[in-house]
């Protein structure tokens, strides 16, 4: 994986929970261009071992001279997130991806309709950066727990007009997903990045009302979950190993000194698949990527954020 | 770079040929004496100086010859060049990746300036000078990536990705072995590969896909296929089918070693940054029997590869006509003796 240098410029508390960094080449060169909704993955070197966390970039595509990214402090994490409130500070060196997108927008679409609930904003405020100039037709809806939670609302009124709406659910005016996706043209595209609850709401609704699938987008990064404790044998490189309950089974595997493929390390893009050979136990995806059938299965796995419960579970690597 | 450029044709009285430099940097494609499709992909990383894969963009001797052609071709058949109007940001992406390429590694034929949007880019082999604004199209005489396509050898297809697919939306193909940008146009993944034999059973296409799903900018990668080619033709495609088809019964054991080319293709995939498209470059490189089997590795080698080919292949490939043919002219070249696994010229 090609990786940046990257020195923090400026650290903004933009609300209780949600802090945003200025990131820019530490090296003064110019960083890669890239698309709206975009990530990168910041790695972070947290009491000896690495964390990977994938950001989505939300300034301008325009102009690269920095990188900007938001993140929310999850308290109950393994603390990639916290680590990046307390400990990173202005001057910090962070080692970051090339930006990947897995949230593009579909350019063939007549329109395209963006749903955000709360910190999922941020991919969008790069894409807001590409629909505006490319001219294309688009709207979002902007929902949040109560005002002090509204990051970015000047921001996006400024870049989008009469093309943003709030809805906050303190006051009332909740997102009414079913009214939304009621009334839109054909050819429409709707893309959502939320809590999972959200997402999961919309996926129905749009079934539901006959949305064509490959018209539904949604951008979710997990972290690793925590678990019990659990053995993995390699069958190729015949190395057995334990999986710790504070560790993800991929940075086991690293920890091992196996080379395993990976990208976005949230279950969203599906790079780090393996292939399961034999569980005596269950396993428990924790994936964006596989289908429910194929999690059924139970022949595939994504070692970033999956894990097992069970003595032994045994992959094809 | 000491760079002498090769004035030559590809067409009606074929004076094309490789010095013997150009002979020792051929992309030869065959590691063992059977060949099978596989996905082959690499990280299209730096290689040796001086070997075709030196640089991202290879420029060799038959640069400016191989512009020239290009030009003969998009004259005659403009729909050679395709862009679908959604494409607009992978064309000035394709602008910035062959400029900043050419000019970063061939520094003494071409040279970016930058001034903001303000480019001014000078490639002397093909004595252009022009100042222009990047992002701005009304500063070219024609589309960016026209503009820029027909001052690069190789065809070049951009694939949009979208629904967990990619769809060739853009191209500038005029060297193309049998296939047509304008049929191929909007096409998804597996629809484009559709006619290759056996590769589709075999799950290539879509292990293929998802790899490309994920791939990054920054990190491109490559592979080689191959086919063959009676005379050194870059413009083999099925539009102009007529015109060098017949050329397949014009082989005889006596011309075959003239007659007859290897045709490699270099095949370069790049991660766009703005349009998050996907770049292949299709490079042609071609090289007559009688240039190979200088080294006489590469003669036993390719003996090998064409007695062990599948008939399914032998007939996609298009060589039935003169495939016996080749395997006559190289069996006296082979003593049969282990040459164990590589490409290695030696």
């Amino acid at each position: 994986m090609t990786t940046l240098t990257v020195k923090v410029a400026d650290v903004e508390q933009v609300t209780d929970v949600v802090k945003h960094f200025t990131l820019v080449p530490a090296d003064g060169g110019a960083l890669p261009p890239f698309s709206g909704g975009s990530h990168i993955v910041v790695s972070l070197n947290i009491n000896g071992r690495i964390h990977r966390n994938a950001y989505s970039l939300m300034g301008s595509t325009a102009r690269v001279d920095s990188y900007h990214i938001s993140v929310r402090k999850q308290e109950n994490s393994r603390g990639g997130s916290v680590y990046m409130h307390e400990e990173v500070k202005p001057d910090s060196i962070l080692e970051v991806s090339y930006p990947t997108n897995l949230f593009a927008i579909n350019k063939m679409a007549r329109r395209h309709v963006l749903v955000a609930g709360g910190i999922g904003i941020t991919p969008f405020m790069s894409q807001i950066s590409d629909l505006n100039r490319l001219g294309y037709d688009y709207e979002l809806h902007y929902s949040y727990r109560s005002s002090e939670h509204a990051a970015f609302r000047e921001q996006l009124e400024k870049m989008c007009g009469d093309k943003v709406f709030f809805h906050v659910d303190s006051a009332g005016s909740q997102l009414d997903l079913k009214d939304l996706l009621s009334h839109q043209l054909l050819g429409s595209h709707v893309y959502i990045c939320g809590p999972e609850p959200m997402v999961k709401a919309l996926y129905l609704l749009a079934e539901e009302l006959g949305w064509p699938e490959n018209h539904v987008h949604s951008e979710q990064f997990s972290s690793p979950p925590m678990g019990d404790e659990f053995k993995v044998k390699l069958v190729e490189s015949n190395i057995e190993l334990v999986v710790s309950g504070d560790m993800s089974m991929l940075e086991a595997i690293e920890g091992a000194g196996v080379d395993a493929a990976f990208l976005c390390r949230g279950g969203a893009c599906g790079r780090c698949e393996l292939e399961v050979v034999e569980c005596d136990g269950q396993l428990q995806h924790n994936d964006h990527y596989l289908s429910d059938a194929e999690k059924l299965a139970g022949n595939k796995i994504m070692p970033c954020v999956s894990r097992a419960r069970c003595s032994q579970l045994s992959l094809k690597l | 770079m000491n760079m002498k450029f090769k004035q030559e044709t590809f067409r009606d009285d074929y004076t094309f040929g490789n010095s013997l430099e150009s002979i020792r940097r051929f992309p030869f494609p065959f590691d063992q004496d059977e060949y099978m499709y596989s996905v082959n992909i690499e990280p299209h990383t730096k290689g040796e100086p001086g070997s075709y894969i030196e640089f991202a963009i290879d420029i060799d001797e038959h640069y400016v010859a191989e512009c020239e052609e290009k030009k003969i071709v998009l004259n005659d058949d403009p729909q050679r060049y395709i862009a679908l109007p959604h494409m607009v940001d992978a064309q000035w992406d394709m602008v910035e990746l062959v400029m900043e390429a050419l000019s970063t590694d061939y520094p003494d034929q071409f040279q970016l300036t930058k001034d903001g949007d303000n480019w001014h880019w000078i490639n002397k082999p093909l004595g252009v000078d022009q100042a222009f604004i990047f992002g701005d199209e009304s500063s070219l005489s024609m589309d960016p990536f026209e503009y820029i396509g027909r001052q690069v050898q190789g065809d070049w297809v951009v694939l949009d990705q979208r629904d967990g697919n990619l769809f060739a939306d853009m191209g500038i193909v005029t060297a193309q072995a049998d296939w047509s940008a304008a049929f191929d146009a909007g096409m998804s993944f597996q629809e484009w590969h559709s006619p290759v034999p056996h590769a589709n059973e075999m799950g290539i296409f879509d292990r293929a896909l998802k790899f490309l799903l994920t791939m990054q900018y920054g990190s491109p990668i490559r592979r080689l296929n191959w086919t063959m080619t009676v005379n050194p033709r870059l413009d083999t495609s099925p539009e102009n089918y007529p015109h060098w088809g017949p050329d397949n019964v014009s082989v005889t054991p006596e011309n075959i070693g003239k007659k007859v080319h290897l045709r490699v293709e270099l095949q370069a995939l790049f991660r766009l940054p703005r349009s998050n498209a996907i770049a292949i470059s299709i490079r042609c490189y071609l090289i007559s029997l009688d240039e190979l089997v200088v080294y006489p590795r590469w003669a036993k080698r390719l003996h090998r590869v064409l007695k062990n080919l599948h008939p399914d292949l032998i007939e996609y490939k298009g060589l039935t006509n003169y495939h016996q043919m080749m395997i006559d002219y190289l069996a006296p070249m082979d003593d049969g003796a282990e040459i164990g696994a590589g490409t290695q010229r030696e």
